[in-house]
């Protein structure tokens, strides 16, 4: 494999995953998904650089426009995309346990 | 070293099962489950319903820094046993996802101890699949919430 990046890596970055939840639901341009983030759009840019080095986003060109889409194939083509999914769970439950560990009871 | 948390999905099949054991007495993980001031804090959603009993249900809202809506999930509870189990549904909104089912089965280990046994059931393999291979989808609110953090320390 010719990755530049680990997949892996690059969906463990949050504003990664969260690009890639937008892309999801539908393609959009490089600006339309900047204007979702506070970050820098030069930010947002190496973001987008990443995803598609590691071909978890596609570009097409539309007209004078470049869409970003998810490239569903690469994703599966993934060997163990449950590390991640566990691994969300994981920290979910780790804070779920440090709060609780912490809880005092009203009396 | 033993995983907290695992994941046990079966190829070809529509479900899965996240099993979890928290150095929390049963009551504790209960109700961390329970009272919606918790439920907001430890999944970093805010929980503009939740009643917690047969026939009842919630709602989650998250929102970025900037105050727009990113995510929004709901659900009907079906079962509603203190301490021993939730049944209920999980829908996204505004998401190209089928709503699943949850089984919510908790048991004490000791007296400091305890497990959380998560049953999902899926409508299709397919619809598993594309969830345990996009993990940002659920975990978008933790994700924002970081984002949030990130964005907050550049100001």
């Amino acid at each position: 494999m010719n990755l530049r990046r680990d997949v892996f890596q690059a969906i463990a970055d949050p504003t990664r995953r969260a690009i890639l939840l937008l892309v999801a639901s539908q393609a959009l341009t490089a600006g339309a998904i900047a204007s979702n983030f506070d970050t820098a759009r030069p930010t947002v840019s190496k973001h987008l650089q990443i995803l598609t080095e590691c071909e978890l986003l596609e570009q097409k060109q539309n007209g004078r426009e470049i869409y970003y889409h998810i490239n569903a194939k690469k994703m599966k083509d993934v060997a163990d995309f449950i590390e991640p999914f566990r691994q969300m769970w994981d920290d979910r439950f780790n804070k779920l346990e440090a709060i609780m560990k912490n809880y005092k009871p009203k009396k | 070293m033993e995983l907290k948390t695992k994941i046990h999905a079966e190829n070809g099949q529509h479900d899965l099962v996240i099993t979890r054991e928290f150095d929390l007495p049963l009551e504790l993980l209960f109700k961390a489950y329970e009272e919606p001031e918790l439920v907001e804090q430890w999944m970093g959603t805010k929980v503009l319903k939740l009643d917690n009993k047969k026939h009842g249900g919630y709602q989650f809202e998250t929102s970025d820094a900037k105050g727009n809506v990113v995510f929004k999930a709901n659900g009907t509870i079906h079962e509603f046993v203190p301490n021993q189990k939730i049944t209920r549904t999980f829908e996204m909104e505004n998401a190209p996802f089928d709503v699943q089912l949850e089984f919510l089965e908790f048991e004490q280990l000791s007296s400091d101890t305890s497990k959380l046994t998560m049953h999902v059931v899926y409508r299709s393999v397919a619809l598993r699949d594309q969830m345990l291979q996009l993990p940002f989808a659920q975990g978008i609110n933790m994700a924002h919430n970081r984002l949030q953090n990130i964005v907050n320390q550049l100001k």
